[in-house]
């Protein structure tokens, strides 16, 4: 018998009596201003929230706040002109040298300050990570207030996804925090009001 | 089987000597413990939560068989390859199967206890591997030839200084620099060299989703990803237990996992791997190593819900003055010392008493687990299948006959008393096991029984 088919006989043999899932797993927070939230709670993981109203307004704000760095990612078309790195990479490797990224994401969670990012918008899935500085653009209206709201607008995840919250961090030296461990160094979130 | 290591009790001896020391690491875990506490009191469905996490994955247990079944198909229709192993060895083949495939002898590794818990890097250098452990707190304990001590804070035991003498000596920093952003920039620049050039990469796996056949792994340093995007495969290893049902329900443990862990509302990354990106490998690898024998016992199944946050660690009295080193397991502390006697009685028969039964454990529990109750039922299960320590037992022994008989309970607590008033080294020496780290008590003039009869005659 294969170790497959041995497992699972014996889980069979030893599994205790069936019992219904709990009827109720999902709840609802209701913050009295989402955003404000989203906002408050990013602000406690070193994340600064910038609203913007148009795409002009984000590449003005991304051309203030990077002043000087170079090799700039970004996913999103309006930027082209300004980040001129290409995506264009057959290896992933090659974003090495990336020193900001900014990339557009699907919706934040105002709980944790967690901004959902996939397949979807991302070429290339160690971008985010790889990248010594990261921006991500959502859309305004796209907060929803707990992870039960974050699942249920997500239906299907593609191949890939990742919540982030916030720039990487380490506290494994004396519980001392220290940002920027492996990942980015720093994060931003544009909101965008324009669609 | 033999024993090859100090039991628990022998242990934390060792790790009392310094006593400054040992307070520093009670109170440093303690505050990760308040932490939580913070973090959990602002969620006002925090008990719901709980309830919610322990029926879910009661429900898992009760079908684990479909579950599992269910996640395989769905992982190998998104382009997965799915194996299962029987026992560690087992699983430690997969890999090294898996990497000679490809002709790769370097790989990268995010933190995954699973591995811990079969050895899997000592095999896999026996074998001519080299394994590189990318979470910081595991580096620093690799580069010390050390086993993790915590779960989640594999460093939590080391000083400053200790970390600042280790990357001298490894990574050429400064001599004498303790300064932990310095230290860990220093490890930024060493793992991101690995990261660049390593073709294989192996996570955890935190939740398996039967629904989907996705996987979720959560991380602050975003390592799992830094690896697992840029490697031609990644092998992704977990404990059937991890399978949960629906990807819904990752609402509710996402919720509760880095709340209970470090009271971070989540962490950093929790990555979502569904489908291996264009022109890479998925590998993810089933292990049982026990769990359907532990599946199996009434009384210890529910551990088999943990989700491996640490809280049980960071609140247990016992786990922050004698370290995780001292518990000789993978997973130290409370939940550790319940799973370990089902992998070998013989061998951690000790563990289940290295706790107060304070319940302290189960209050911070984010599913649930009875972890009191369960380590109160090993004791009387080892002592009856004879794996307890034969003065233990005389102890036991002694004891149940001193309380079955009340009169003798009576007298033989006078006695103690006057033996103690009139003797007092008798007691305060160090052969007297209750000595260590404390004086005894000033014994009262009376028992409470005596003190309770003269009064009631009023």
């Amino acid at each position: 018998m294969s170790s497959r088919d041995r497992i699972l006989a014996q889980i069979r043999q030893n599994k205790p009596e069936a019992v219904p899932l709990p009827a109720v797993t999902t709840f609802k927070s209701d913050f009295a201003d989402t955003e404000e939230k989203f906002r408050e709670t990013l602000a406690a993981i070193y994340t600064e929230v910038i609203a913007v109203k148009n795409l002009e307004e984000l590449t003005q704000k991304a051309e203030e706040l990077y002043k000087g760095v170079v090799n700039r990612a970004t996913t999103i078309p309006a930027l082209s002109a300004w980040a001129d790195f290409s995506l264009n990479v057959s290896d992933p490797h090659e974003l090495e040298t990336v020193e900001i990224a900014i990339v557009q994401a699907e919706f934040g969670v105002a709980e944790n300050g967690a901004v959902w990012i996939s397949d979807r918008y991302l070429p290339h899935r160690v971008l985010p990570f790889i990248t010594q500085n990261l921006a991500i653009v959502i859309p305004r209206n796209a907060l929803v207030d707990n992870m039960h709201e974050a699942y249920a607008r997500l239906q299907d995840t593609l191949g890939w996804g990742c919540f982030i919250a916030g720039p990487s961090k380490t506290a494994d030296i004396e519980q001392s925090l220290v940002i920027g461990a492996h990942g980015a160094r720093s994060m931003v979130i544009f909101l965008l009001e324009d669609d | 089987m033999s024993k090859t290591v100090m039991e628990h009790a022998e242990a934390s001896e060792v790790f009392n000597r310094d006593e400054p020391y040992v307070n520093w690491h009670d109170e440093t875990l303690w505050f990760v413990r308040q932490k939580r506490d913070k973090s959990s009191r602002q969620l006002p469905e925090w008990e719901q939560l709980r309830e919610a996490a322990s029926g879910i994955k009661h429900y898992v247990l009760s079908h684990l068989d479909e579950l599992l079944i269910s996640f395989e198909q769905k992982a190998k229709e998104n382009g997965v390859q799915v194996h299962w192993a029987a026992n560690a060895a087992e699983h430690n083949e997969i890999v090294l199967g898996l990497l000679k495939k490809h002709r790769i002898d370097k790989m990268v590794k995010s933190k995954s206890m699973l591995t811990e818990e079969c050895h899997m890097n000592e095999f896999l250098h026996k074998n001519g591997i080299e394994v590189i452990d990318t979470d910081l707190g595991e580096r620093i304990v690799q580069l010390r030839n050390e086993p993790p001590s915590h779960i989640v804070l594999p460093a939590i035991h080391l000083k400053k200084k200790d970390i600042g003498d280790l990357f001298h000596e490894h990574l050429g920093t400064e001599a004498g620099a303790t300064d932990p952003q310095y230290l860990t920039e220093a490890a930024r620049q060493h793992l991101r060299d690995k990261f660049l050039t390593r073709r294989a990469a192996l996570t955890g796996v935190n939740f398996a989703v039967a629904e989907t056949g996705g996987f979720v792994v959560s991380t602050n340093e975003g390592n799992a990803d830094m690896g697992a995007h840029l490697a031609d495969i990644h092998i992704a290893c977990m404990g059937f237990e991890k399978i949960i049902p629906k990807q819904e329900h990752l609402g509710v443990f996402l919720r509760l996992l880095a709340r209970s862990a470090t009271g971070q509302p989540i962490t950093t990354y929790s990555s979502h791997f569904k489908k291996p990106r264009e022109g890479q490998e998925m590998h993810i690898i089933i292990v049982d190593n026990g769990r359907s024998t532990q599946l199996g016992r009434k009384d210890f199944r529910n551990s088999l819900k943990c989700i491996r946050c640490g809280a049980c660690m960071n609140t247990c009295p016992v786990y922050r003055r004698s370290g995780g080193h001292s518990y000789h397991n993978a997973v130290a502390g409370p939940i550790g010392s319940i799973l370990a006697p089902n992998l070998d009685m013989t061998k951690n028969a000790d563990l289940p008493f290295a706790s107060t039964l304070c319940g302290s454990c189960s209050n911070v529990c984010p599913v649930k687990i009875d972890i009191h109750d369960q380590l109160y039922k090993w004791r009387q299960v080892l002592a009856k299948e004879g794996h307890v320590h034969k003065s233990k037992e005389i102890g036991i022994r002694a004891m149940s006959a001193v309380l079955a008989q009340p009169r003798f309970y009576q007298w033989s607590g006078r006695l103690g008393r006057t033996v103690m008033r009139a003797m007092p080294f008798v007691v305060n020496n160090a052969l007297n096991p209750w000595y260590k780290q404390r004086d005894m008590p000033e014994p009262p003039k009376e028992s409470f029984r005596d003190w309770y009869v003269r009064n009631r005659k009023n």
